[in-house]
């Protein structure tokens, strides 16, 4: 069989890091960072006798998230323990959700790139989300032969995103952690980090010959804390899976680890190993009761969502499902596009859309700047669309006043962008007069060209309109230039 | 003056004429006197009780004291006490000094009690006769030979020897309760919810509840009133705040409906302890007290539920005890499996082995369902049966145990006879609610026998009140070991 001729299928659970002050089940701070153990209280060490309280913070953010996918926010939902033995956990067991879990279905829509420039729409359903604990740290580099262990990250609140095993390829995968990772930051329940640990990826990966109903094994790919290695980890796994197969192997379910130097998947633990975690609901904790009072309170509180912004970006600004998607992947660069076409004006969105993805994107990507941190605002971005859109300056030459007002040449003022124009005399030259005078020049130093053009080079024109633009130092009306050298050689 | 009833005391201290310090004093001394004897205590804090009695005098000479400010008081070693070994009765914590003090402790620190010690229990509360403490058994203050009952059986004794007028315990299954009865004392289980778990050692979370032991219900009445109350850190605690629950002590039982259930009545009780059941029983009646039979016909599946769900959940709660942060580890061990198998199979006593393996089996994949889910059913249908009898009557009353205070070493070897003793008790646990024992009368060797009652969701008062009634016209409670 060829490549083609399996199908791959792959769910993903995700575990984001909420994003607030204390602990779930402690009071204890969540910050990042700190002295081994500084952060850990008498409950994260789990001392005889601790109880945990619930953090109807990490609830409101549940509730947040099921709200921005169209879950069930669920009225009630059960706080379990799953047991097993790790010097990082200190109870013994982790308190999770398992059988109720606070969110259930909804879906997401994804734009996937199609490896060809363009893209398409995925829509992945979700299975559930739950609310748990993180463990504690177990440190192997820095003791010979012993372990330390950092209980700072025991009970920081992770909010546990299962999809449905809709994905069909490692690019979808990607484009769905992708979509998640922005989700979560845009309602601000996450930071994201995924250095940090912040957003972390399991993948269960199976193929199937195509067109087969049943599921294949799967095998789990564990912690997978960038985009680039969640791709690299389910391609390795899948060529594996497949390479097995078509030798006469088949495959076992197992939990597998990603090795990032070598790029290869191997198995930790197989099913026969697994553990049994002996769920059972947590008795020191009632059952998550959340009100359709505390429900609407949040959906009230909940930012315009990226789907529904993007519907209207393209609605609105006639803008492609693909750059509405670019510019909804944050909502930093959504409200800095939102401000630009303010001060733009909507004629002028298309334009906007293109500076904001395109040269902005990359100086940004280049100097590793937030755009938060842009030294172009997004005033001045709007001010520069405005002088391409009222022709005082050519597309070419706006590139230049771009550079000038990310060196900060022309202030900090909105209207930067004139004044760099000024200053650098970059208006465009529309005078017919002035243009044909160049022209003359051009023609009478390039007779050459001249007579090309004439013998029916084609090339040649474009050759003289070049010779133009140079001579007016890239400020003449490209259009009439084209126009009037027309004239001249017709 | 230790004999003395709390308000008395209460009144001698401040008419100056004991000081808190005499009292601690005089507590440490018959403790000195009777511990090796008796083995009610695990540890003495001797440092501790006399300047927190110096402070105790501080403040009744500022006029600030409150109705237990001086009074000496033992905690069961199942409670968190801060820079004071916490042992819970077990090896694996027999190294352990808590940074930090249990709600209760807490509490009863503010209120001016004078803690001069930590009783001896059972391992992890999982015991009914004290005999599975890594300490050694504690001995019945009434005979020796005897158990004083468990798993408080040290602070039943310590209360019994007139060693403390009061102290705290724990109540999973009948553990309040029973050692109360087999010591000839008065203790009280409130409803679940009521008194923090903060800080108190769990066995079995949903069924843990703290509670108090006193020569009287009035006493009892005092130390439960300081010891309740909503405690943020537990979120099993009732939002009720904290309540006096003497306030209908001295209200006459004319008109109270007692509920005598057939099946407490059908077999399995001695016949020495069915003559004082049936003797106090009668006095209810002279009082005032109506009485009416009621049916709990699920009361027998009470110890196999309590069995499901108190070991499952006791198996989980024990994970803590790895060895990796505090309390035993073994000496020797190779690998970190190894670290943990050995410091746990060191650690742990025989009883506490037996219920995390059984509560490990009951949860695991395959079985869950056929043990954890149907004794939860069970538990329901228990409570239910309670609902309903409530309907017919205002308290239930019948015996505590089958049987007067059995001897050291005769149910060691059958765990099952010693887990069937808890007969009387365990579904009132597994219903969450309120259960009192006082003395009602002697039995077989002049063991006292104890008479149970079981109120309705937050009946505490009208638990003591009955009880106290009771002991306004009998002497029982009154009535102190030999050699005491």
């Amino acid at each position: 069989m060829s490549r083609t001729d399996w199908e791959v299928v792959i769910g993903l659970e995700i575990h984001t890091q909420l994003n607030t002050q204390s602990k779930i089940f402690s009071g204890a701070s969540t910050a990042f960072g700190a002295e081994p153990n500084a952060q850990a209280c008498a409950v994260d060490i789990a001392l005889p006798g601790v109880l945990p309280v619930l953090n109807k913070g990490a609830v409101e953010r549940a509730i947040r998230f099921g709200l921005a996918i169209g879950a069930t926010v669920a009225p009630k939902s059960i706080f379990a323990r799953k047991n097993y033995f790790y010097p990082d956990l200190p109870k013994g067991y982790q308190i999770s959700q398992y059988e109720l879990p606070v969110v259930q279905g909804g879906q997401i829509t994804l734009q996937v790139p199609d490896g060809k420039g363009g893209a398409y729409e995925k829509v992945v359903n979700l299975t559930r989300a739950h609310l748990e604990e993180d463990a504690g740290k177990s440190l192997h580099e820095d003791f010979h032969g012993m372990t330390g262990i950092d209980l700072n990250r025991a009970g920081t609140p992770l909010l546990e995103i299962v999809s449905e095993p809709d994905m069909r390829s490692s690019a979808e995968a990607v484009a769905y952690a992708k979509a998640l990772h922005a989700l979560v930051r845009w309602i601000d329940i996450c930071d994201g980090n995924m250095q940090e640990g912040s957003f972390r990826c399991d993948a269960n990966v199976s193929v199937r010959p195509r067109g087969q109903a049943e599921f294949g094994t799967r095998r789990e790919i564990k912690n997978l804390n960038s985009f680039r290695f969640l791709q690299q980890a389910i391609d390795y796994e899948i060529q594996w899976q497949i390479e097995l197969i078509e030798d006469g192997g088949k495959v076992q379910q197992a939990t597998v680890l990603f090795d990032a130097d070598t790029g290869e998947t191997r198995a930790m633990r197989s099913k026969e190993d697994a553990h049994d975690y002996r769920y059972f609901p947590d008795p020191d904790l009632l059952p998550l009761v959340i009100d359709s009072a505390w429900i609407e309170r949040v959906r009230g509180e909940l930012p315009e969502l990226p789907e529904a912004l993007s519907a209207r970006f393209q609605g609105e600004y006639g803008l492609s499902a693909y750059d509405a998607t670019t510019l909804t992947a944050s909502r930093e660069v959504a409200q800095f596009y939102l401000d630009t076409v303010a001060a733009a004006g909507t004629a002028n969105a298309k334009t906007c859309a293109n500076w904001v993805m395109g040269d902005l994107a990359a100086r940004l990507n280049k100097a590793e700047l937030d755009i938060t941190a842009s030294p172009v605002s997004a005033l001045q971005l709007a001010g520069l669309v405005q002088r391409i859109a009222d022709n005082t300056i050519s597309n070419a030459i706006a590139k230049k006043v771009f550079e000038a007002l990310w060196n900060k040449e022309g202030g900090d003022d909105a209207n930067a962008a004139d004044t760099v124009i000024e200053a650098q005399g970059l208006k465009q030259v529309t005078d017919s007069g002035a243009i044909e005078a160049i022209i003359d020049e051009v023609l009478a130093a390039n007779q050459k060209s001249v007579e090309e053009f004439r013998a029916g080079k084609e090339k040649a024109f474009n050759a003289l309109v070049g010779q133009c633009m140079k001579a007016s130092k890239g400020k003449a009306n490209p259009a009439q230039v084209n126009e009037l050298l027309k004239k001249k050689l017709g | 003056m230790i004999e003395s009833s709390l308000k008395d005391i209460a009144a001698a201290l401040r008419d100056k004429k004991v000081s808190a310090v005499e009292l601690a004093t005089e507590s440490l001394a018959r403790i000195e006197a009777g511990n090796a004897r008796i083995n009610a205590f695990v540890t003495v804090d001797r440092d501790g009780a006399l300047a927190a009695a110096k402070a105790a005098d501080e403040r009744l000479a500022a006029g600030t004291a409150g109705p237990l400010t001086g009074i000496p008081l033992a905690h069961k070693d199942v409670f968190c006490t801060e820079g004071v070994l916490t042992t819970c009765g077990s090896k694996m914590l027999s190294n352990f000094v808590s940074p930090y003090d249990a709600h209760v402790v807490s509490l009863l620190k503010q209120a001016g009690a004078v803690m001069v010690g930590k009783t001896n229990m059972d391992e992890f509360a999982m015991g009914s006769s004290n005999e599975n403490s890594h300490f050694g058994p504690t001995r019945n203050p009434w005979n020796t030979d005897k158990v004083p009952g468990g798993s408080s059986g040290g602070s039943a004794a310590a209360v019994a020897a007139r060693m403390v007028p009061i102290a705290t315990g724990t109540d999973t299954g009948g553990s309040i309760r029973q050692p109360a009865s087999l010591c000839g004392i008065t203790g009280i289980k409130p409803t679940y919810g009521r008194v923090s778990r903060y800080g108190m050692i769990a066995y079995a979370s949903s069924l843990d509840q703290g509670g108090a032991f006193g020569y009287s219900a009035e006493d009892c009445a005092l130390l439960l009133s300081a010891m309740a109350g909503h405690d943020p850190r537990d979120s099993t605690s009732l939002e009720q705040g904290a309540e006096d629950f003497g306030r209908d002590l001295a209200k006459p039982l004319a008109g109270l409906r007692i509920g005598l259930p057939k099946e407490f009545f059908a077999e399995g009780m001695s016949d020495d302890v069915r003559a004082a059941v049936d003797a106090a029983i009668a006095e209810y009646r002279k009082l005032g007290a109506t009485t009416v039979e009621v049916n709990l016909p699920n009361a027998r599946l009470a110890i196999p539920a309590y069995y499901v769900i108190a070991p499952a959940e006791a198996s989980s709660n024990l994970s803590r005890f790895d060895g990796v942060r505090y309390g035993h580890r073994a000496a020797d061990y190779g690998d970190l499996n190894d670290m943990y198998c050995k410091s746990r199979a060191e650690g742990f006593g025989g009883e506490v082995k037996r219920r995390i393996l059984v509560g490990t089996y009951v949860l695991s994949h395959g079985y869950y369902d056929a043990y954890y889910i149907k004794a939860q059913k069970l538990r329901r249908l228990i409570a239910n049966d309670f609902a309903a009898a409530f309907q017919q009557c205002d308290v239930i009353a019948g015996p505590v145990s089958p049987t007067v205070a059995f001897g050291i070493g005769e149910k060691s070897d059958d765990p099952v006879q010693m887990y069937l003793s808890d007969i009387y008790t365990i579904a009132v646990n597994l219903a969450g609610l309120p259960g009192l024992s006082h003395p009602a009368g002697f039995g077989a060797g002049g063991l006292p026998v104890g008479l149970q009652l079981i109120g309705n969701y937050f009946g505490e008062a009208r638990l003591l009140n009955a009880a106290h009634q009771y002991q306004q016209h009998t002497d029982w409670h009154t009535r102190v070991p030999a050699g005491v």
